[in-house]
């Protein structure tokens, strides 16, 4: 069996999630069932030819794994057991990690936004939430037409939830490394 | 009596006692954030029908969101150590298992759950990460299978429910999973990923009909509602369509991601003059089976309005009712017939006239 060779992307995420990309044969069934695979420039059976044989900018930079939704259809269906969605996740933090990322905007600021959220209160509070990715995003009037029908239903609640642990929250993403 | 068989006895009782604790005894409860929000109604139902059921759950004190995709999308470790807080708090408050309805927070706990037990270093690094004692002993379990570890009692129940018709009687249903309640296998396992049958088998226990359709666990695009919309829409609108092709009056979920991308995006996603399926959360089908008031199931949240659906069901239902009410109306007087013809005939062999006749018209039917 091929194995990753030491210094490339397959070697890193070998050593990361334990999974050899080697071990794909390109069928392809990963892609056929791809909910976002027509959006995407790269499939998942891409994504795991190219971790294994580069160029290593060439997939950290790449939009695409960015709309994976890890709805995990492509690793349920493997033939192989390669896992191709915690392969996609491995991708993306060293991308972030590598200072490559090119997330597209709008994913980028809901990321952040939630993230951010986490770390400021413990929990999410949707109004918040938007309100912020709104700001990070640019995407202003998006989804206000929804918020009277959200309020008329009680769906949104006005008060955020602040947990006593925060300091706790705080600290777990020090340790994990996670600046923002 | 020997001393044997007295031990045999005595642990026949412990375990039987053991399996009656572990039913009996209260499971932490992690709502998690939408249902302290947008999906206040899963909440509400899941809280009146386990109070029905005779389940005791305890929100677990203190709990942190799970971080979701936004936590795995952005790092492995980070994604493993919010959820794992909240197991660590669980274990500390006492529990032995935790209770995990959105589908999106219980994927993320039971991925951390099976990642601490599994992956090297791990459990020696998270009481460090996370700043408290952590064993990983508690288990996650979502609705889904708390219910359907339920459903002799949910039978039981709804068939001794009989002072109201069940409006869900003989309805057609769509049990929609999704992703994150069934995948990936190894950990979510309570069912199969491709051909997952719990919600129906709990939908049937219901009284009502679990369609046989394809999109039960394509994604409906989860974390891209606000991100991503059009993606939503166009994923979306599929399930809902091979839903309506299937013949259902309303399609079923288990997670909040689900329940808003199909409720309140369905309108974009419906083509003008087809009619728009009201989208349940399986807590709430259960309810309306065990005949619990509509208010306490917060049917009135939803954006697809369900109360024209539910006024049509209970109609039904009467009806129904009505035509079943005259079924046994008709069959009491042919009894009746039957009983006074009997007893004439008999009068008429005792009195000594016409013996000839008595068996015939004696003979039932």
């Amino acid at each position: 069996m091929t194995s990753a060779s030491s210094g490339t992307l397959a070697a890193e995420i070998l050593q990361a999630t334990g999974i050899n990309a080697a071990t794909c044969y390109q069928c392809g069934k990963c892609s056929a069932g791809c909910p976002m695979a027509s959006e995407s420039d790269l499939r998942p059976h891409q994504v795991m030819r190219r971790v294994m044989y580069g160029p290593r900018e060439r997939i950290l930079q790449d939009e695409t794994i960015w709309l994976c939704l890890t709805c995990e259809t492509c690793s349920a269906r493997c033939p192989n057991d390669c896992d191709p969605a915690r392969v996609i996740d491995a991708v993306r933090e060293i991308s972030l990690k590598s200072g490559l990322a090119r997330m597209p905007r709008s994913i980028g600021a809901f990321h952040k936004a939630f993230l951010e959220q986490i770390r400021s209160n413990g929990r999410i509070h949707e109004i918040s939430l938007v309100m912020e990715y709104k700001l990070r995003s640019g995407d202003l009037v998006k989804d206000v037409t929804n918020a009277p029908g959200m309020f008329a239903r009680g769906k949104l609640s006005l008060r955020s939830e602040r947990i006593d642990g925060v300091a706790e929250i705080k600290r777990i993403f020090e340790r994990c490394g996670v600046s923002s | 009596m020997s001393t044997a068989d007295e031990t045999v006895i005595v642990n026949a009782g412990d375990e039987r006692s053991e399996t009656a604790r572990s039913q009996m005894e209260p499971v932490a409860y992690y709502p998690g954030c939408s249902l302290h929000g947008t999906s206040r109604e899963f909440d509400e139902s899941l809280r009146a029908v386990v109070q029905a059921l005779g389940v005791g759950v305890t929100e677990i004190e203190d709990w942190n969101c799970c971080g979701a995709s936004s936590g795995h999308t952005t790092d492995h470790l980070l994604s493993v150590a919010l959820p794992a807080r909240n197991l660590a708090l669980a274990e500390t408050q006492g529990f032995r298992r935790v209770l995990s309805p959105c589908a999106a927070c219980y994927n993320r706990l039971s991925a951390a759950h099976l990642a601490v037990a599994t992956q090297d270093g791990l459990a020696e690094r998270m009481p460090e990460i996370l700043g408290r004692p952590f064993a990983n002993t508690v288990e996650v379990f979502n609705a889904v299978e708390l219910l359907r570890d339920l459903i002799p009692v949910i039978e039981e129940r709804v068939a001794a429910a009989l002072a109201t018709p069940n409006p869900l009687d003989g309805i057609k249903l769509a049990a929609y999973y999704g992703c994150l309640l069934v995948r990936p296998a190894d950990v979510c396992g309570y069912d199969d990923p491709e051909q997952p049958t719990a919600m129906d088998a709990i939908i049937g226990a219901c009284g009502a009909d679990p369609v046989d359709w394809n999109m039960k666990v394509e994604c409906c695009g989860g974390a891209f509602s606000v991100s991503r919309t059009a993606s939503v829409v166009r994923l979306g609108r599929a399930i809902v369509e091979d839903a309506r092709k299937s013949g259902a009056e309303a399609i079923v979920v288990a997670c909040p991601l689900c329940h808003s991308n199909l409720d309140l995006r369905q309108k974009a996603m419906t083509a003008r003059g087809d009619k728009a399926l009201p989208v349940l959360f399986i807590t709430q089908v259960v309810g309306l089976a065990l005949g619990l008031p509509a208010e306490t199931l917060g049917l009135s949240r939803h954006f697809v309005a369900t109360e024209p659906f539910l006024a049509d069901l209970v109609k039904r239902a009467a009806v129904r009712e009505a035509a079943e009410q005259k079924v046994r109306e008709e069959a009491a007087a042919k009894a009746a017939a039957r009983a006074a013809k009997r007893a004439e005939a008999d009068k008429a062999v005792q009195a000594g006239v016409a013996p000839s006749s008595a068996p015939e018209s004696g003979e039932p039917q």
